[in-house]
């Protein structure tokens, strides 16, 4: 089975600090990850390819240092990597593209894994719009997936519901966090992915033309106004003045 | 036009408002959509709450697949010649916008709570970066698709004298590949979380299943009746079914009142309440994140505080 991964590399929100003044975030210096769930998304295709066999891509698009990143996934599991390196702030219309015209370059495939959201934007918008651009179905929201020789299953998580979805191949998974644990490499494998190859091209050797339909303009910081009244000593007195308090803000009566 | 869709009938209310706002300044018409069987009442309801018109897609399909909404989608939009669509943004709204952004050629923006025109340029605004930021969108093409969140506009006051056109027209879609093979009600205590005015929250501070009544009774005391939690006690301890959880991947909140007890404020949660009106944290360790986010805060372990919080309620409410 031909498995294609798509991984992004992002910063590590968690380590985001805020500029005081601005309240904007301060994105240089901060660390870069894959983001977690496309973590999930690999491996899942690992676990996939243990059972029927087959190999795994990782596609990515970023910077050439994402590079760094698509070897964490080569020591993970995947087989190969493919980079385009693309200008920063492309939109999903872009990116998917990108991706699209990319997975047509690797050939034959048969499953595509995203992770359902990326954790810095969270906006879920890859999967489906790749879906789109290959005109294949897509399974989105997949919490547990299995695999046999001529189609998948999935139970995907709608909140209220749980709808299980079938599909032969070529489609689109994206999985949830939930889906597993993605395992940690041993050191061997680390030293291992060091000879897998990442092929580099660029995306303008694979499109033309292609203009973002939707430019992020600014980024504003967030301000939060808030009380920051804080009891710290004696519980019955902070227990009554808080509620003294609450009573005030006209917030107890239902 | 300014298009409306989502399968979500109040969802669609709030967003014929918004929808009404930015009509006004592109001086067109507001549709509602209504995608399977024709329900006029439907219709003439979306009508009284601000739509000019009502597109019916009739079709056979039965169940949701974002495929096949999405074609049916752009054809409406085609139809109608519509260059502004607010979609709802629950699960099925998000994948269906971005698909239908794929199929269309056309922008997206998930999850905002401001849309408006500036320079006569649609733009977007949304949480970004576990909402350390909140990102300017502007649209350089049409059509422009939003998804907007539930309670983000208030609808319009109903009208049931108001006229509108509705329209009626069979559309197919090519049928998608993948199969609906069972779908499973989840186990649910029939909560809204985004539909309450007050809230108690549980976090990783409490220690087994069995002390969530703590906050419970909090809630019930405060009239509220509603028990949120941050992530570790729906997605990994289980504790307590999904639709409480509160934060960036679980819901998004705001109550009048938010009481938040052993949870210590990731961002994460943050961004899931931090538009509620007044914040109370309960932790113990006086450096919590959450305090930053509080109006009132007791340092405190919660197993003594909470008992006595809920007393002091009640004899407070009489």
């Amino acid at each position: 089975m031909n498995i294609i991964v798509c991984a992004k590399q992002v910063v590590d929100v968690s380590e985001m600090k805020i500029d005081s003044t601005t309240k904007k975030p301060i994105l240089q210096g901060v660390p870069q990850k894959i983001s977690d769930i496309d973590k999930n998304a690999m491996e899942e295709a690992i676990k996939i390819k243990e059972k029927h066999g087959g190999k795994i891509t990782v596609v990515t698009i970023g910077p050439t240092n994402a590079k760094e990143r698509i070897k964490e996934l080569l020591a993970m599991g995947a087989d190969e990597g493919l980079l385009v390196t693309a200008p920063e702030n492309i939109d999903y219309h872009i990116t998917a593209n990108l991706l699209a015209e990319a997975i047509k370059k690797i050939g034959e495939y048969d499953l595509i894994l995203c992770g359902e959201t990326s954790i810095d934007m969270f906006s879920g918008q890859t999967g489906p719009r790749l879906a789109a651009n290959l005109n294949i179905p897509q399974i989105t929201y997949a919490q547990n997936i299995a695999a046999e020789k001529d189609k998948i299953t999935a139970d995907r998580n709608m909140g209220d519901q749980l709808v299980t979805t079938e599909s032969n191949y070529p489609v689109i998974v994206t999985v949830t966090k939930e889906i597993n644990v993605p395992r940690l490499p041993s050191l061997m494998q680390i030293l291992a992915a060091a000879n897998k190859p990442i092929k580099e091209i660029t995306a303008e050797s694979i499109t033309k033309d292609l203009k973002p339909l939707v430019e992020t303009i600014e980024l504003k910081g967030v301000s939060m106004e808030r009380k920051n009244v804080v009891y710290k000593d004696d519980i019955d007195e902070s227990v009554k003045q808080l509620v003294n308090n609450l009573a005030k803000e006209g917030v107890l009566r239902g | 036009m300014v298009l409306v869709y989502s399968d979500n009938k109040n969802l669609t209310i709030e967003m014929l408002s918004k929808a009404t706002e930015l009509s006004k300044e592109t001086k067109e018409k507001v549709i509602a959509t209504i995608i399977g069987k024709t329900d006029e009442n439907l219709a003439k309801e979306y009508i009284s709450y601000g739509a000019d018109n009502v597109f019916i897609a009739e079709t056979e399909l039965k169940d949701f697949k974002a495929e096949e909404y999405a074609e049916i989608l752009s054809k409406i939009i085609k139809e109608t010649k519509s260059e502004t669509i607010l979609i709802g943004s629950n699960k099925n709204g998000k994948e269906l916008s971005a698909r239908l952004g794929g199929i269309l050629n056309a922008g997206c923006v998930v999850d905002s709570n401001n849309v408006y025109f500036k320079n006569n340029k649609l733009i977007a605004e949304r949480m970004v970066y576990s909402g350390n930021a909140i990102a300017v969108n502007q649209f350089n093409s049409k059509p422009a698709i939003v998804t907007i969140p539930s309670k983000a506009f208030d609808p319009l006051k109903k009208d049931a004298s108001r006229k509108g056109e509705i329209t009626k027209k069979k559309i197919d879609a090519e049928k998608s590949a993948s199969k609906i093979v069972k779908i499973t009600e989840m186990k649910t205590s029939g909560v809204n979380v985004e539909d309450a005015e007050i809230i108690v929250s549980c976090g990783r501070g409490f220690k087994n299943k069995d002390d969530i009544k703590l906050v419970k009774e909090l809630a019930d005391v405060l009239k509220g009746k509603t028990v949120g939690c941050s992530r570790p006690i729906a997605a990994d301890m289980k504790w307590l079914p999904e639709e409480h959880w509160i934060g960036l991947s679980g819901r998004k909140v705001k109550p009048k009142l938010y009481i938040a007890a052993g949870i210590s404020g990731q961002i994460q949660h943050i961004a899931g309440m931090r538009d509620s009106g007044i914040v109370v944290a309960i932790n113990k360790d006086p450096d919590a994140l959450i305090f930053k986010s509080a109006d009132y805060g007791i340092v405190g372990d919660l197993y003594a505080v909470l008992p006595k919080l809920t007393s002091a309620v009640k004899e407070k409410m009489g």
